[in-house]
């Protein structure tokens, strides 16, 4: 994959409706930190990478333009990166291929959301051309028909996938009341889950993500350059991404190609030949509970069609084999341009083991993934603490 | 916990009452962008749509690969080759997967609850994203009953046909 590379500092906002701020100085919240947490400055910087989802989630296009200042990319060169809800991992593995390519030594990768200044959902109904598909609502319709593909393509009862949807809900929430940085951070109970109001039948309230405001920065390093700079950097081990066609009816969503495809190359690169015995920790992008089952079977972390019986033995759970989003995931925390940057952070957080209260015990080597488009795009990122 | 949580806007957004950031002393400044555009359509997708006019589905075939894609396609995403063979498609197919839609959303054609599905129509190698219906949504429970038994659907046609995808009202249960 060429030169090595490693993250040498990340930095969060906190997450959540950020009315207090403009979105420029959201974005600088999370740059402050990470230069912070690097112990450089922007001069030592080669080159920024950008992504949001759509700009007009905030109503303008080229929001880079609006946030150089922020950025600190002014007299440096910047790339927009953007596929949706995988933007993050997007950002990060263009700042992995321009080091890997020995174009640059460090890179800024920054991604952000300030859902609350627009509407969020309406900026998703202009991700599908509106002609030739009837209206698919937003998300949670996408995802919720393709997590019952999946229940009905493996004959999954509806209560055993409700009972492990709602374990996920519950750790995941768990995970984001010891997160200082999460947006929702409240206690659940599975009951709580299984009875929410109904959003996209089978997928409820607590099923689904919030709308946040928040921004993630992470800067990437050559193995030179972390050496010199960072005590304890975090090695990006393997990396893959893939898209699929446009129409959803094309393929078969429930056997995700894409994400099969992303994490096998990804795990090609890593060395790593049993994921959920070698993996440490994975922070799964789980917008929507049920898809996170779905994700778990085609991350190769359980066999196909069996991710209900792992997750209430509790093979993801606190504790279990491999904890899954101890951050509290997405379904706590979701500026969507940011989260799947955000995964990254929190891995490298945890090998580095600078994760806090969140903190999985001597994780050494963590997964991060991002999904995006309507069931298009898959990106992983593993990160390892030795190189 | 529930009462934590506010909903508003119906069942669009979630937000915690509590939450602690300062109470707004800051103005925000509202600014709205409407923008009009004209998409052109191309010889497929037109003649996709006139048929929808007069009742019909059309797929396109792949000389290469075999398959059938609805809506039609000028060409096979997977072989690149041009799909010229016209093919009427039976109105009768089968549903691979479905979901309750309760919440409402910025452009939406219906008024929730209703169903949106993805429909296998039989020769086709594809399914199509439409809604399913033609009986009484309002119970999510006797809904998940009775969309256990439901297999095959067939294409209702709206009384109004405008040359568009809403042509085809929804597909009813046989």
């Amino acid at each position: 994959m060429g030169r090595a590379v490693a993250v040498i500092g990340t930095g969060q906002t906190k997450h959540g409706r950020r009315d207090d701020l403009s979105y420029p100085d959201l974005v600088r919240e999370a740059v402050k930190k990470v230069f912070e947490d690097a112990g450089i400055t922007p001069k030592d910087v080669d080159g920024v990478v950008y992504g949001s989802m759509p700009s007009m989630m905030e109503g303008m296009a080229y929001n880079h333009f609006y946030f150089a200042d922020a950025l600190r990319v002014v007299g440096k060169p910047l790339l927009r990166t953007e596929t949706c809800g995988s933007t993050g991992q997007s950002v990060a593995h263009t700042a992995i291929h321009w080091i890997a390519s020995g174009m640059a030594d460090v890179v800024l990768a920054v991604a952000s959301e300030k859902e609350h200044e627009g509407d969020a959902q309406a900026t998703m109904m202009t991700i599908l051309e509106p002609f030739l598909m009837v209206t698919i609502g937003g998300a949670p319709v996408a995802f919720s028909l393709q997590s019952r593909e999946w229940m009905g393509y493996y004959h999954i009862d509806d209560d055993k996938a409700r009972e492990a949807a709602s374990i996920v809900s519950v750790d995941s929430h768990d995970g984001g009341l010891k997160n200082p940085l999460a947006h929702i951070r409240v206690k659940l109970t599975k009951e709580d889950v299984s009875k929410a109001p109904i959003i996209t039948y089978p997928v409820r309230l607590y099923d689904v993500c919030p709308t946040s405001d928040g921004a993630c920065a992470v800067i990437f390093a050559s193995e030179e350059k972390a050496k010199k700079i960072c005590k304890k950097p975090a090695w990006v081990k393997g990396i893959g991404f893939r898209g699929e066609e446009y129409f959803i009816g094309d393929s078969n969503k429930a056997v995700w190609q894409s994400t099969i495809e992303a994490s096998k190359e990804a795990y090609k690169e890593a060395g790593i030949t049993n994921p959920l015995k070698e993996l440490d920790v994975a922070e799964v992008y789980n917008p929507f509970s049920y898809q996170e089952l779905m994700f778990l079977e085609c991350l190769g972390l359980c066999p196909p069609g069996e991710a209900p019986d792992y997750v209430i033995k509790g093979t993801f759970s606190p504790g279990g084999e491999l904890p899954c989003d101890p951050s509290g995931g997405v379904l706590c925390t979701n500026p969507i341009g940011a989260a799947g940057l955000i995964r990254v952070a929190e891995a490298a957080l945890q090998v580095t083991g600078k994760a806090g209260e969140h903190q999985v015990e001597e994780a050494k080597l963590a997964l991060s993934h991002a999904m995006g488009g309507a069931e298009q795009f898959n990106g992983i990122t593993i990160l390892g603490s030795e190189l | 916990m529930a009462e934590k949580y506010k909903l508003i806007k119906d069942l669009v957004r979630m937000e915690i009452v509590d939450f602690t950031f300062p109470k707004k002393e800051y103005r925000t400044g509202r600014h709205d962008t409407v923008l009009p555009y004209n998409w052109a359509l191309g010889p497929t997708w037109t003649r996709f749509f006139d048929g929808l006019k007069e009742g019909k589905i059309f797929g396109t075939r792949c000389k290469k690969c075999n398959k059938v894609l609805v809506p039609a396609r000028t060409f096979c995403p997977s072989c690149y080759e041009d799909m010229e063979e016209w093919i009427e498609l039976p109105q009768e197919g089968s549903v691979e997967t479905w979901c309750l839609v309760n919440y409402k959303y910025y452009g939406q054609v219906k008024k929730p609850p209703y169903i949106i599905g993805q429909i296998r129509l039989d020769k086709a190698n594809c399914s199509l994203t439409h809604f399913i219906g033609g009986f009484d949504l309002s119970d999510p429970d006797k809904v998940r009953r009775k969309m256990k038994t439901v297999s095959r659907v067939k294409a209702v046609w709206s009384k109004e046909k405008h040359g568009d995808i809403y042509d085809i009202a929804y597909f009813k249960p046989i």
